[in-house]
């Protein structure tokens, strides 16, 4: 850690973490509108606003529809705009959302996983932000409090990147790092600062250059504009990278690029893994490593852009990998196993078991990646790996 | 031509379309009559009249033909008058 | 009459049908307003006829996102505008009835609401015209329209057009009127006035589309002139909560007038629904009496 940079180290809560993290990186404009568990964020920014430590415009709003479709405004207007929602907000924002990327604005969104209704369930899952996969925003997903705050400095520069002007979300789950009490450090605002370029977009609404935004466009250009959607989205791989290493260097902390493998080298079975699981897992692995078991793990920070090449790359030696989805998609199963699967068909790579939990909060324990661990080498071993998704201690009592 | 980044596109530039060849009626104007009070110009949906000098000006490039500025101007100095076929 | 602003701010060659109402109105919308604007408008035959990629007729500033976000939209580039300290531009929402009424109406009580330095202008042709013309909130009583068609067991649409402009009223918004593109002058002041304002106002604006009224094109600006002398669309002003202006009536036509020149009212002359004619002529009424349009 630079020490140069800190501004504080203690034990806090983790939406607390982000609201002060998101004072150092200052907006001009935030939108707000509450739901459990990302109401923290916003109550402590209210707080900010009112004693005049941060000048943002701070609009309460009276829907997640309207505090995407104001940052979107306040973006095509070229100037850095913030959100945070969770679950059913994060749903009803997601028409704004694919509008977003196809505009090329690049607003950011907190999103603080939670499971989506019915049943109504305010507990951690990945399936709101797995959801969203398709609109073109970029998403990381973060393990830990501290990972969050410096994740959240990392993707401004990300989105607002000229070469990437997307949306982007740091994807955190909800209550075990919301609202979890942690070591952490926060940044000095001028450090922040001097990391973060001021938002320099490339068109913006302004009567001095009247401009036309939202144009309907026939089947002769619209795959072409959706195409460079894609694209830059792929591109924007490049700059996680990079920005990953840049944030390294002026703050001193490093959680992998798009992806962070622990132990993979020789691993022959490697568990993938998003969110603060991947923490779990590690726990896990300690005692695996002691009893001599070759096992590893991915770690996805960066869902999308997709991590396809570096997932190839890092899998290659495995005889199997093991995804642990934290969502699904009915009948097909496990959202993450599903993509893994595709970008490693025909490529020569290790099977694939797919598990889906961790449900709607039900709690995974290093007990549990034990478990599966063993499970997933009993299968290996009598190669009846099935090709659908495992629903990990799925109670058919109940069924 | 390279797309502009998320759609975004230049002002005004619906000036190239020849909206006139949609038109069946063109306006005819009585300059005698017409005094250039510009009410037609006030309420061409088509921005295809310009009062100048007191002149009423069609722009046949433009104008659609819809028959607002003969219906509105109040000394019935402009008629539309059949221009090809037959509108039906 | 005079034109006393030359430029065209919504440019010609424009995809409108011929004699577009609501073509005439944004021009003259635009012209009050000059250049120092931003407008935003949501899904609908505005947006349609007006932006092809390439093509596109605004000559100010114009961002259009989706049917039911613009106030939320216009909220943010208020906001942003702010911010960076530019307090000169004026924010302007041009949006349809079914935006207005329907889909975007959360949006548009939460931007009036929250106080946003806004001009909202609906401008109202009375139902879903983009879309090939279904009823909205804005479809008056009587109306036939794709979805509520004149049938063994329908006589159009069974239910009163609501009331806007009363709702707005009920939001305590400084400025609140009522326009049509028959009276240019009228709407001109009009919008200069809610530009005027600091903070939101909303002026509500009938623009007759031929194709969903059933009228000719050169009729538009015909029957938001009528609309207006029958009585069932009151030009009105409200500032700070006050009625401030009213276009009197001398002697205000039956509405049969107004009614007969539409196609969506041509069954209301059948016989057997002369009741229905009497309804609307009793709301042509209740306007006349309510805003004192006679006296
Ligand atoms: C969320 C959503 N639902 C439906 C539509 C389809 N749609 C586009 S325009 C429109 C009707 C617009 O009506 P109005 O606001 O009255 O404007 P008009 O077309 O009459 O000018 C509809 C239903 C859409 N674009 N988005
Ligand atoms: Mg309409």
């Amino acid at each position: 850690m630079n020490p140069e940079a800190i501004k504080s180290k203690e034990i806090m809560q983790g939406s607390a973490a982000i609201a002060e993290t998101i004072k150092a990186i200052a907006p001009g404009v935030i939108a707000v509108y509450p739901i459990t568990p990302q109401t923290h964020i916003l109550e402590h920014l209210a707080r900010l606003v009112a004693d005049g430590q941060l000048k943002s415009k701070y609009i309460t709003v009276e829907s997640e529809f309207s505090a995407a479709s104001v940052i979107f405004g306040a973006a095509s207007a070229g100037v850095r705009s913030y959100t945070a929602s969770a679950s059913q907000g994060l749903l009803l924002m997601t028409e704004v959302i694919f509008n977003m990327a196809g505009t090329r604005l690049p607003a950011v969104i907190t999103a603080v996983n939670r499971s989506l209704s019915p049943p109504i369930n305010i507990q951690v899952d990945h399936q709101d932000t797995m959801t969203l996969r398709d609109s073109g925003i970029i998403q990381i997903y973060v393990e830990s409090i501290q990972e969050a705050v410096d994740t959240h400095i990392q993707i401004f520069k990300i989105a607002e990147d000229r070469e990437v002007l997307l949306p982007a979300m740091v994807c955190m789950d909800g209550w075990i790092l919301s609202h979890a009490y942690e070591p952490v450090t926060l940044w000095r605002d001028e450090a922040v600062q001097e990391f973060l370029p001021p938002f320099d977009p490339v068109f913006q609404v302004d009567p001095k250059n009247p401009l036309t935004y939202g144009a309907l466009t026939d089947d002769d250009k619209i795959t072409e504009f959706k195409y460079m959607v894609h694209d830059a989205l792929i591109r924007s791989k490049e700059k996680i990278k990079k920005v990953a290493g840049e944030f390294r260097d002026a703050f001193g902390n490093y959680y992998g690029d798009v992806i962070e493998k622990t132990y993979t080298e020789d691993a022959e079975l490697i568990l993938i893994a998003m969110g603060s699981m991947a923490g779990t897992i590690k726990a896990a692995l300690e005692k695996l490593r002691a009893q001599g078991k070759r096992v590893g793990l991915i770690k996805i920070r960066s869902f999308r852009p997709f991590p396809d090449q570096e997932l190839r790359t890092a899998l290659a030696g495995a005889k199997a990998a093991v995804v642990l989805d934290r969502s699904f998609s009915c009948s097909s199963g496990g959202i993450l196993g599903g993509e893994i699967k595709a970008c490693l068909y025909g490529q020569g790579g290790p099977q694939v078991i797919n598990y889906a939990l961790g449900i709607g909060g039900r709690e995974i324990y290093p007990e549990t990646v034990l478990e599966i661990v063993n499970q997933s080498e009993r299968l290996v071993e009598s190669g009846k790996i099935p090709p659908e998704t495992i629903f990990y201690n799925l109670n058919r009592e109940l069924l | 031509m390279k797309l502009n980044l998320g759609g975004v596109t230049e002002a005004g530039r619906s000036k190239q379309n020849r909206t006139g060849n949609w038109r069946y009626f063109l306006p005819v104007v009585d300059q005698k009559r017409c005094n250039g009070c510009g009410t037609c110009e006030l309420f061409c949906p088509d921005s295809a009249i310009e009062i100048n000098n007191k002149l009423c000006l069609i722009n046949t490039f433009y104008c659609k033909g819809c028959g607002i500025c003969a219906r509105e101007c109040p000394r019935s100095a402009i008629t539309m008058q059949v221009e090809r076929g037959v509108a039906v | 009459m005079q034109t006393d602003l030359k430029k065209n701010y919504l440019a010609p060659g424009h995809n409108a049908c011929p004699g577009c109402g609501v073509a005439i109105g944004v021009r003259l919308i635009l012209r009050a307003a000059g250049e120092k604007v931003v407008v935003v408008s949501p899904t609908g035959c505005l947006e349609t006829f007006t932006s092809p990629y390439g093509a596109s007729a605004w000559e100010v500033p114009w961002v259009h996102p989706l049917f039911e976000n613009a106030p939320a939209v216009a909220s943010g580039i208020e906001a942003a505008l702010k911010y960076k300290g530019d307090y000169e531009t004026h924010v302007i929402v041009i949006g349809g009835d079914g935006a207005t009424f329907d889909i975007g109406f959360g949006a548009l009580s939460g931007m009036v609401e929250r106080g946003h330095d806004i001009l909202y202008i609906c401008y109202d042709n009375e139902a879903y015209m983009n879309t090939g013309i279904q009823r909205s909130g804005a479809t008056p009583y009587g109306a036939t329209t794709n979805t509520t068609p004149r049938g063994k067991f329908s006589r159009g649409e069974t239910r009163p057009k609501k009331d806007l402009l009363e709702i707005m009223r009920a939001h305590n918004l400084r400025y609140v009127a009522s326009a049509t593109i028959a009276y240019p002058q009228d709407l001109a002041r009009k919008v200069k006035k809610g530009l005027a304002i600091d903070g939101p106002a909303y002026i509500h604006l009938i623009t007759p589309c031929n194709l969903g009224w059933g009228i000719n094109p050169e009729e538009t600006v015909e029957l938001s002139r009528l609309i207006v002398k029958t009585g069932l669309f009151p030009l009105v002003e409200y500032e700070d909560g006050e009625l401030t202006s009213v276009h009197k009536l001398k002697n205000a036509l039956p509405v049969e007038e107004y009614l007969k020149k539409q196609k969506r009212f041509a069954h209301l002359f059948e016989e057997e629904n002369a009741q229905m004619i009497a309804e609307i002529q009793k709301m042509a009424d209740q306007n006349i009496k309510k805003y004192n349009l006679a006296g």
